[in-house]
């Protein structure tokens, strides 16, 4: 069995990261702006378990369950100021909450 | 074993494009289920098989099901489609594609310069994870168990904020009250704390 480089693993944490930044940057719509975040703090919690196997520490998986605890608490706070948008200004349009106490 | 990575690897990332480029956001989460579930082999190839179970379990199952129970509250119609086909013309989303292209490819650059490290070489079960989760990192578990509280807390404040300002509105000015008359009573209140009491516990 050969093993797998720890590379290509953080490269591949490296490309779906990206992908969440492009999906921040690209989108508009608030709720695909969410799962970007998701996105790269997936890819962040996959370099950080390549990183632990490469050392064969389980210091890696455990700061992935710290990083599922956070998106955990962020995605149920954003997701009800998801809501709350919704509410107040009909869209889901991120510029349309731009004035501050608008 | 590599040709299992590679093959993941390869559905992870046409997936995550498709999940951030589709315009129907149920489409969009059901495609970055799909990479969730390859992340999920990858970690069980890496040889961290505890990782994979809570990846599947709390991000598949919570946390997207969150997004999904969201998605189908706010009720989007067609009409949503036709803005985000607007929202998506390509001189909106040709600049930050370039430039996280060229921030990737340095990424990629300098790593592949170095020599091929192994990986995945160990399993690491559950067991060596719960002991360094409560041995060392002890204090960590207990700042994540208030984070979690905070955003439970959170949660249930913007939850019933809104009810609160619309029942004080009402009797006020007619100029808010017109504007605010023909939406929807709230029903969202307990929702999202009950997820969150869900998680944290």
């Amino acid at each position: 069995m050969t093993a797998i480089p720890m590379e290509y693993g953080l490269i591949l944490a490296g490309i779906l990261f990206s992908l969440g930044l492009i999906g921040v940057l690209v989108r508009r719509n608030i709720i695909f702006i969410l799962l970007s975040i998701e996105i790269m703090l997936n890819a962040a919690g996959l370099a950080f378990v390549v990183a632990g196997s490469r050392w064969g520490q389980p210091d890696g998986q455990v700061l992935f369950i710290f990083i599922l605890t956070m998106a955990a608490a962020e995605v149920s706070v954003g997701l009800a100021l998801v809501l709350q948008l919704y509410h107040k200004f009909k869209t889901l349009d991120a510029d349309a909450a731009r004035k501050m106490r608008g | 074993m590599n040709s299992i990575f590679y093959i993941l690897s390869a559905v992870a990332i046409i997936s995550t494009v498709m999940a951030i480029t589709r315009l129907n956001a149920v489409h969009a989460l059901l495609y970055f289920i799909v990479s969730l579930l390859s992340t999920a082999l990858i970690f069980f190839v890496l040889g961290a098989p505890f990782v994979a179970a809570l990846e599947i379990i709390i991000y598949a199952g919570a946390i997207m099901v969150l997004f999904v129970f969201v998605v189908m509250m706010l009720n989007l119609g067609p009409q949503a489609i036709k803005q985000e086909k607007e929202w998506l013309s390509s001189d909106m989303w040709l600049g930050p594609v370039i430039l996280s292209t060229i921030l990737i490819i340095e990424l990629i650059y300098i790593l592949i310069q170095h020599g091929r490290q192994p990986s995945g070489i160990i399993v690491i079960g559950p067991k060596q994870v719960g002991i360094a989760l409560f041995g060392p990192y002890v204090l960590g578990v207990e700042l994540a168990s208030i984070l979690l509280l905070a955003g439970l807390i959170g949660a249930y404040h913007l939850g019933r904020r809104a009810k609160a300002v619309e029942t004080a509105k009402s009797p006020g000015n007619t100029k808010d009250n017109e504007k605010n008359a023909p939406s929807p009573p709230f029903s969202k209140g307990g929702f999202s704390n009950e997820i969150a009491e869900g998680e944290s516990q």
